[in-house]
This record gives structure tokens, C-alpha cells and sequence, in this order.
């Protein structure tokens, strides 16, 4: 008796349970229904920053609409490696730096680059100005601190075009993902994107002076100055996918253009995107720390002399150069890494629209630096 | 009447024993916070860098602000607006751990039932649990951030034929779930295997059948054992939920915001601070409820019967 009044209830949750799925099925349907745009998703490598601004442009002022698409930003995460996101079927396209879009297709996986959104890198060496390092020379015998997982390849090849042995020549640490341990003394000098970690220092409290460290305080290897620079943010589809589906290859082209749109939108208006990314809910960085980096960002990408997202042969050829020299990847890829037909007409669609697709006229701006980057 | 003193006796006596229990809490964490003082203002006297300590100087942590930021700032920071939102730390907190805590509550359901699952199926059929136990066991080592981002991967590719929309955030639920059916698991067949002989052999000479046994000796029998388990799974399943949610990239919960916070630990040490007191908060409250349940459920003869 007793256990029967137990399956009956059992049995009327179920029922429930499926009563409830099937009015939330409906509403699915109606809300998806009158819209005829292609659903497609792009995963991030890392979380909402200005550093995709101009994808976040494009979904907020309708770009991707404008071109039939409906877009799903997937925010990355610590573990999350794009290229594998979208080889698995996770994501239709991927924003991912070249080399670590590079290595998983050398193990197999067939992805390709279809836009060259970044065309310089952004990644530095900073150490205080006292310290005695201005070139990759002085890094002899010092601490060098770098994020590893992929993020030091720069660094080690810079290293070797200077004739350091990265094993006895300097002590490389692994730093977290910020600069207290350049600022506590750990490290002589420390890895840091300039969109991002070089400005987090700047938004620091000297205690020494009470007042913001100055860029004065520090001094920077650049590593497209040292000629080890390696391309970064890029756009990556499904290889596989682009010869066997039509359908595919066509949102390809219109989720370029609009992206590129989006880029070219925010290097007009970098305030408006700076407030489209902070709206967005950027956990990392007040608007200030976002502006900072939105300016930045631009810089990496503009001027784009042959055009916003196509690849940069003489660049590419040097990253790949690097990354051959230093075991990164095997042998270099074939001719399918990259291909630049997407882009091609992606640009354009932009310039019959009246677009500009390369910024010649595109000078940095002057961001004020705010504590904490509130 | 009798029974009703009793009854307001021990009444007062619980509330007296949990006014003791907070007042016990409230003296270590006062303690704590006088001992990171302390320390501190240790540090500072002699040395803020403490460069120049002797071997000392390179294990302790230092005590300049950034590494570690006064106390009162991290109190503070709680109702500290943050950039870019118009909401307070503490709030912003509050609802990260609504975030994990969904998760959380997800993977402790769905563990639960499967750890119970499988404490069934091992003590019914013996010879399973000297084969499976050890896969059981084995399943523990697998470091959950290796399998995190496959498993949010093959949720969102997968699931699609589920009648609910597949989210990002049920991945972190599993991963959770991996989490929180092992405890459950082993302290149910323990329980389920508690019931003395004499009891057992009883039911035997009723004809009760195995599942008879199950439901009217074997599963209550394990009732204490199980919230033994169940105290741990709970806080488990956070842990799970925050390491998931690290490594898994879904848009919100305290695993996300601690791991963003110690990436801008440079210009706000005492965020991080915040964040992590945030989750022991969460910890220490699904742990409370846990032990309100059983409470209510066992009453104190049931508790004392095991301890």
C-alpha cells in the first residue's frame, strides 16, 4: 500500500515533468519562428574584454542581422582551447591566436584560418626601468617570467635570436596572469599583453611614490620590434565544413564581413564600443581598463594596409618561421592553414558598402589611465 | 507531560548549543583576523619587503598591502561599488553564488541519486562490489580539469536532444555530479550493509524478499550513514561547481570571478579576498542545511546511534 502511493507520485511528477517541457518547447518555437536568420556561434578564447569589441559591436547594432546571421558569443575559459571547441562541433567559428590555432591542426584537426584579424601581436616584456634591461640582451642571467601554456614562444624565440639558451642563460618562471610578482620583486620582468597587463600596472599604486606607476617607471621589449612577433586573433572555420556545405561557406563570408564591420565600427567609434563591451558585463576591468583596452586593440589591428582580416604573408611566413625553429610545430603547415577567399570577399562587400577595410588615417588615441581601471 | 518538558528542554538545550556553536565561530574568525593583523603589522615593523630576511623572508607570505590587503579594505570592498555595473561586490557576489549554487544543488541532486544507485547495485549483488568498487575509487583521480572542457564540450554537442535547451552551466552540474555520487556511494553501501546480523536474519525467517529487506531495514539503517555523506557531497558539489566553472568558460559564478579576480590582483587585491570569503560562505551554508536536515530527519537518538 504504502509503496504503491509512492510510484504514483513518482508517476504524477513525471507527468508533470513532461507537461513542463512540452509548454517550454513551445515557447521555443514561437520565439524562434518568424526570424529566417541562420543560427551560428562563435567561441571566444578568453571572457568579454575589448579584445573582441568588434564582435560584440556586431551583435549589438545588427551587423550580423543585417547579413541573415543570428550570433551566440561563446565566452572562453582557463581550459577551454578554441580550435578544438570548433573542430568538435561546439562552436561554427573561433576566434584563436595563430599558433594555438596552428598546433591542434598540425595533431590533426582540420581547421582553417579565415581571417587575419590582428595584424601585429600585442604581447610585451616589462620590467622596471631601473632594472637594467632594455634590450632582449639584458635578459641574460635574469628571472623572466612568462605565462606559459603556449603564450612564451615569443619570448623563447626572442631569446634565441639574441643567442640566449632559454635552459642556462636566464631563469624563465611561470607568473600568473597578473603583475604582482614583477611589482613584488619575484621577476625582472614579466609578460603582459599590452591591451592588458601593461595597463593593469599602470593602474597600480606605486607605494614608493603613493602616486600610479608612469610608463617612465618601466621599461618594454616589444616583440614585433625584436622581429619574433607571431600573429594573434584570427577568425577559424571548420575546413571540413567549408568544401562540403555550400550553406556553411556562405554564413562564412557574412559572418566575416559583419565581424570586420563591427572592427571598422569600433575603430571609429572606440568610445561606443567601449561601452557596447562594458554593457555586455565584462567581469574583468572597470570601463576605464576597457577603454584602455579597446584603444590598443585598434592599434593591433589598424592601419590594415591590404585590408582588415586578410593574412599578411610576410608575417605569417615569420611565425611560421618561429614556430618551426622552436619545435612548436613539426613542419610548417600545408597551403589549407589559411585560406583568403572568405576574406577577400568578405572586404568586398564592405567597400561596396562605402566601408573603409584598412584605416590608413588611423592614429592611437590617448587613453587617461584610472586606478584599478574603474 | 512528561514528554513535553523534555521536548522544551531539549529544545533550549539545542538552541543553547548552536548560540554556543556561533559565539565559538564568531571568537576564531575575530582570532583570525587579529593573527593576519598581527602579523602584518609584524612584518611592517621590521621590514615591509622582507627581502632581507634570512630563508624566513622567502617562505612567509609578505605583508605590504598587495599581497596582503588590510582587512578592513577587504570588509569594505564588499560594499564597494564596481566599475562598469551599478552594483556592490557583495551583491555582485550574491548573485555569482545563486550562479554556483544552481549548479551546485544540480550536480549534488543528480550525484546523489546515482551514488545511491550504485550503493544499491553494489550491496545487492556482492560479487559487483569487489569488481566495480575499484572503477568507483579509480573514478576520483581523474583530474576534473582534464575532463572539464570534454565534457562542456560534448554537452553542448550532444544534449541537443533533450527537451530542454542544453546549457553550459548543466556541464559544470556534471562535473559536479563526479564530485558528489563517491561519497555517497561508499557511506551507502556501508549503511546499507550496517544492519546487524541478528536484524538481518529476522527478516529472513519472515520470507521478506531482498527488496523487502531494502526498503523496511536496509535503506533506513543507512539513513544516518548517507547524511554523513550527503554533509560532504554538499560541499563537494561546490567545489565541483567552482572548479567547472574555472575551467569551463560559462558565464558567471564564483569560480569564474575568482579566477578573474586573481587575474587583476595587481589593482585590487582585496577583490579576490572578497570573492574567496564569498565561497566559503556558500560552503559553510550548504553545509549547515545539510546538517539542519538531518537534524529534523534523525532527531538526536538517530545522530547518537552512529557517533
Amino acid at each position: 500500500m504504502k509503496k504503491n502511493s509512492l510510484w504514483r507520485i513518482l508517476a504524477i511528477l513525471l507527468v508533470f515533468g513532461l507537461v513542463a517541457t512540452a509548454c517550454g518547447d513551445d515557447d521555443d518555437d514561437v520565439a524562434d519562428a518568424p526570424e529566417e536568420l541562420i543560427a551560428v556561434s562563435l567561441q571566444l578564447q578568453w571572457v568579454p574584454q575589448s579584445q573582441f569589441a568588434g564582435y560584440y559591436a556586431a551583435v549589438e547594432l545588427g551587423f550580423y542581422e543585417d547579413v541573415g546571421l543570428d550570433v551566440t558569443i561563446i565566452e572562453g575559459g582557463l581550459d577551454i582551447v578554441p580550435a578544438t571547441v570548433l573542430d568538435s562541433g561546439g562552436a561554427d567559428f573561433a576566434i584563436s591566436w595563430v599558433p594555438r590555432g596552428l598546433v591542434p591542426r598540425e595533431e590533426g584537426l582540420n581547421i582553417t584560418n579565415i581571417a587575419q584579424v590582428f595584424q601585429r601581436s600585442g604581447t610585451l616584456q616589462v620590467s622596471f626601468a631601473d632594472s637594467g634591461i632594455d634590450s632582449v640582451d639584458d635578459l641574460a642571467g635574469k628571472n623572466v617570467g612568462n605565462w606559459g601554456f603556449g603564450n612564451e614562444f615569443e619570448l623563447l624565440a626572442g631569446l634565441a635570436s639574441a643567442g640566449l639558451d632559454a635552459n642556462s642563460d636566464v631563469t624563465l618562471v611561470q607568473q600568473d596572469f597578473n603583475m604582482s610578482a614583477l611589482i613584488n620583486g619575484d621577476i625582472d620582468a614579466s609578460q603582459a599583453m599590452i591591451y592588458n597587463e601593461y595597463a593593469m600596472v599602470l593602474e597600480t599604486i606605486n607605494p614608493d611614490t603613493g602616486e600610479l606607476f608612469q610608463p617612465e617607471d618601466f621599461s618594454i621589449i616589444d616583440w614585433n620590434d625584436v622581429g619574433t612577433a607571431m600573429l594573434q586573433d584570427a577568425i577559424w572555420a571548420d575546413a571540413d565544413r567549408l568544401e562540403d556545405d555550400a550553406d556553411y561557406r556562405a554564413a562564412a563570408v557574412a559572418f566575416v564581413e559583419a565581424s570586420l564591420r563591427g572592427w571598422a565600427h569600433c575603430r571609429d567609434n572606440p568610445q561606443e564600443c567601449t561601452d557596447i563591451v562594458v554593457a555586455v558585463g565584462t567581469p574583468f576591468g572597470g570601463p576605464a581598463h576597457q577603454a584602455w583596452m579597446m584603444n590598443e586593440i585598434n592599434a593591433l589591428i589598424w592601419p590594415s594596409p591590404g585590408g582588415v582580416g586578410l593574412m599578411d604573408q610576410g608575417l605569417y611566413d615569420q611565425t611560421i618561421e618561429i614556430a618551426t625553429s622552436q619545435g612548436i610545430l613539426a613542419a610548417a603547415p600545408d597551403d589549407g592553414a589559411f585560406r583568403t577567399d572568405i576574406a577577400e570577399e568578405a572586404i568586398a562587400n564592405l567597400e561596396a558598402q562605402g566601408i573603409d577595410v584598412k584605416g590608413s588615417g588611423f592614429a592611437k588615441g590617448v587613453v587617461e589611465v584610472a586606478e584599478g581601471g574603474e | 507531560m512528561i514528554t513535553q518538558r523534555a521536548g522544551r528542554e531539549d529544545r533550549r538545550d539545542m538552541l543553547k548549543r548552536i548560540g554556543r556553536q556561533i559565539v565559538v565561530f564568531g571568537v576564531f574568525v575575530v582570532l583570525m583576523g587579529f593573527a593576519y593583523s598581527g602579523y602584518k603589522a609584524l612584518g611592517q615593523s621590521i621590514d615591509d619587503k622582507q627581502h632581507d630576511w634570512w630563508v624566513v623572508g622567502s617562505v612567509l607570505p609578505r605583508t605590504d598591502d598587495l599581497n596582503m590587503p588590510p582587512i578592513l579594505d577587504i570588509l569594505t570592498e564588499f560594499g564597494a561599488l564596481q566599475g562598469g555595473t551599478d552594483k556592490v561586490l557583495g551583491r555582485l557576489l550574491f548573485e555569482e553564488a545563486l550562479f554556483t549554487l544552481r549548479e551546485a544543488a544540480l550536480g549534488f541532486a543528480i550525484g546523489s541519486v546515482v551514488g545511491m544507485a550504485i550503493a544499491v547495485v553494489l550491496a545487492r549483488w556482492k560479487r559487483l562490489e569487489r569488481g566495480l568498487l575499484p572503477y568507483v575509487i579509480a573514478s576520483q583521480t581523474v583530474p576534473l580539469i582534464a575532463i572539464a572542457p570534454i565534457i562542456v564540450i560534448w554537452g553542448r554537442k550532444n544534449f541537443g536532444f533533450m527537451p530542454w535547451e542544453w546549457k553550459d552551466w548543466m556541464s559544470v552540474s556534471i562535473i559536479a555530479t563526479f564530485l558528489t555520487f563517491f561519497p555517497v556511494a561508499v557511506n551507502g553501501l556501508r549503511g546499507l550493509q550496517s544492519p546487524k546480523p541478528e536484524n538481518l536474519e529476522l527478516m529472513e525467517s519472515y520470507a521478506a524478499s531482498w527488496s523487502e529487506t531494502l526498503w523496511r531495514l536496509r535503506l533506513p539503517a543507512s539513513v544516518p550513514y548517507l547524511f554523513a555523506a550527503l554533509k560532504i557531497a554538499a560541499t563537494a558539489s561546490i567545489v565541483g561547481a567552482i572548479v567547472g566553472e574555472i575551467s569551463a568558460g560559462v558565464g558567471g559564478g564564483l569560480g569564474r570571478r575568482i579566477f578573474l579576480e586573481a587575474q587583476r590582483y595587481t589593482t585590487g587585491p582585496e577583490r579576490l579576498y572578497a570573492s574567496v570569503i564569498g565561497s566559503a560562505i556558500l560552503g559553510i551554508l550548504v553545509f549547515l542545511t545539510i546538517t539542519g536536515a538531518e537534524r529534523l530527519v534523525l532527531g538526536r537518538q538517530g545522530r547518537e546511534a552512529i557517533t
